[in-house]
């Protein structure tokens, strides 16, 4: 049986696919990421290499921390509308009546692809005969704003179709969690005569905290590497007021032909989304040992 | 004061109810309107009449090719990747050696990175072996990056399976192919076909990668062909509302069918990251 289980060939035979796939077109492609980087290159021509020239550059691209900013700003927001989500499944967790529908309802969004969610809520935002300003002219708001076109909104526009996309995700995993806490718990505090508030606050959010940290790292992370809808939404405009890291990237490298240069911040994309999730992972265990 | 305080909650839930699902609804009533009757009218009216040409005309401009497209390189990497990850999985928890946890952990670094830090040496990669504008490049890249999520949601299963099933198939004389194929697989089919639906999800609405490495518009997907055909029709928002629905129309079908296994997938798939 052992013999027969620990066969070295077999072994070989079953996870060489999954590993030969990983290693050529994950593993190699990051690191020559970072290589590229070194290279002067348009993509089709010769590259010649320049050192650390293009990550120089990149540190002082005014453009690049734009979208860096841009990127963190969403990450932000993202992970504060974590609390809004928790609070929404709290009360779905509550033994409400429909819990199962509407926990469905919350769910559509996130499966439709981000280009037919971008493409959707560009129509919503449309200044002239969009959903929002013509319910915000139906009731008497003259001028609403461009929305899109308005480069001291667009971040936050593109921010509402973000917690469009992704509430009902969150709120189902929170409810999950939720749900698998013992009723017996709820059972001895309420005896106790403890408040439904203080039910939740005192046991019910404590102990799902571990799902809470998980959800902090998805969110911030996720935000980092956003891209397709706001591509498709906006293009990074108007003026680079919506440009976000890995949509910098790709216009350097699939507009401007500037490969070398697009490498190098792929690369940093890279590099600053593993030190965000280091550094939040370490921050939510030493709470975690502060806790017990 | 219970009473109140329960309404005002069933408020709350069904406020974010109505912005989930208006949006989509507002979608479907214009792709049924004419421009007129969009611009001019409450954006709230059912259509008056339903402009089913709308959705006929779209069909006439060729959405049908994407969709085809979508089809089948949805399906092919399905399947591919759910081969692949039930055999890593398979050697990875039933089998005895000693690199299983470097394997998996391996196999796991693809849940972490930023598949746009990869974009620019993939792309030259598949222009050196000629596959750029090539669906094949499209497929591959499906089941790689596709590879570590569904490998995490079989593993949970794949760990309970008792002992007890592969000694009864060695000790009958069955070969490890034999208790792979004819015993490990069939009875993972509960947890393959929430990898199934999740796969399918994923790969029917990916962007990125077709935007880059496709250019014919003969293998173009739905993702990347409405963006084409949206330009096209510029002004014409029946016909934009139309093709939308029309690319969504799918997963929202699955979604009614299979949402218990969708919202379990999903679950599996966050969590014990």
């Amino acid at each position: 049986m052992n013999k027969v289980m620990s066969n070295k060939w077999i072994i070989i035979l079953y996870t060489f696919p999954a590993l030969l796939l990983i290693a050529v077109l994950i593993v190699i492609p990051l690191i020559l990421s970072g290589y590229f980087g070194l290279m002067d290159w348009d993509g089709i021509g010769a590259m010649e290499f320049i050192g650390l020239d293009n990550y120089i550059a990149a540190l002082q691209d005014t453009k690049f921390w734009d979208s860096t900013l841009h990127s963190f700003l969403l990450a932000l927001f993202s992970a504060c509308s974590l609390i809004g989500y928790l609070a929404v499944a709290l009360i779905l967790a509550s033994k409400i009546k429909g819990a199962s529908l509407l926990r469905k309802i919350y769910l559509i969004p996130m499966l439709l692809s981000s280009v037919a969610i971008a493409q959707l809520w560009i129509k919503v935002y449309n200044p002239s005969n969009g959903m929002l300003n013509s319910i915000l002219l139906g009731l008497g708001i003259d001028n609403p704003p461009a929305w899109l076109a308005d480069p001291n909104i667009v971040l936050y526009a593109i921010f509402v179709p973000i917690i469009w996309q992704y509430a009902g995700f969150y709120i189902l995993i929170y409810y999950a969690a939720l749900k698998n806490i013992p009723e017996s718990l709820i059972e001895a505090a309420k005896i106790d005569g403890a408040t439904p508030l203080q039910i939740a606050l005192k046991i019910k959010i404590p102990l799902i905290m571990n799902v809470f940290k998980v959800t902090i790292v998805l969110s911030i992370v996720g935000s980092l590497k956003y891209f397709d809808l706001i591509y498709v939404m906006t293009g990074g405009g108007p003026n680079g007021a919506s440009e976000v890291m890995a949509s910098y990237m790709y216009k350097l490298a699939f507009s401007s032909y500037n490969f070398g240069y697009g490498s190098a911040i792929g690369f940093l994309l890279l590099i600053i989304t593993l030190i965000v999730t280091v550094i939040i992972r370490k921050l939510t265990v030493s709470k975690d040992e502060i806790q017990y | 004061m219970r009473r109140i305080g329960y309404t005002l909650l069933y408020v709350c839930l069904g406020l974010v109810a109505v912005f989930q699902i208006f949006p989509i609804l507002w979608l479907f009533m214009f792709s049924l309107k004419s421009n007129q009757e969009i611009f001019a009218g409450n954006p709230f009216a059912l259509p008056l009449e339903p402009r089913w040409e709308n959705y006929l005309k779209v069909f006439d401009g060729g959405i049908g090719t994407y969709f085809w497209n979508s089809i089948w390189i949805t399906a092919l990497a399905t399947v591919l990747t759910i081969l692949v990850a039930s055999m890593a999985t398979f050697a990875i928890t039933r089998m005895k050696w000693k690199l299983s946890s470097l394997v998996l952990g391996l196999i796991m670094v693809g849940l972490m990175i930023p598949i746009h830090s990869a974009l620019i040496p993939l792309y030259n990669m598949f222009l050196n072996v000629n596959l750029i504008d090539n669906p094949l490049s499209i497929v591959i890249t499906y089941v790689t990056y596709n590879l570590p999520i569904t490998v995490m949601i079989l593993l949970g299963f794949y760990t309970t399976i008792p002992r007890e099933i592969e000694e009864a198939a060695i000790i009958d004389g069955s070969s490890i192919h034999r208790l792979f194929f004819r015993i490990i697989l069939p009875i993972s089919a509960p947890i393959m076909s929430t990898t199934v639906i999740i796969n399918m999800i994923y790969n029917w609405n990916e962007f990125v990668f077709v935007n880059t490495f496709i250019s014919s518009e003969k293998y173009k997907t739905l993702t990347v062909g409405i963006q084409n055909f949206i330009g096209q029709y510029m002004t014409d928002w029946g016909a934009i509302g139309a093709t939308l629905v029309i690319s969504v129309l799918p997963i929202i079908v699955a979604f009614l069918f299979f949402s218990n296994k969708i919202m379990e997938g999903i679950t599996a798939s966050a969590v014990k990251g």
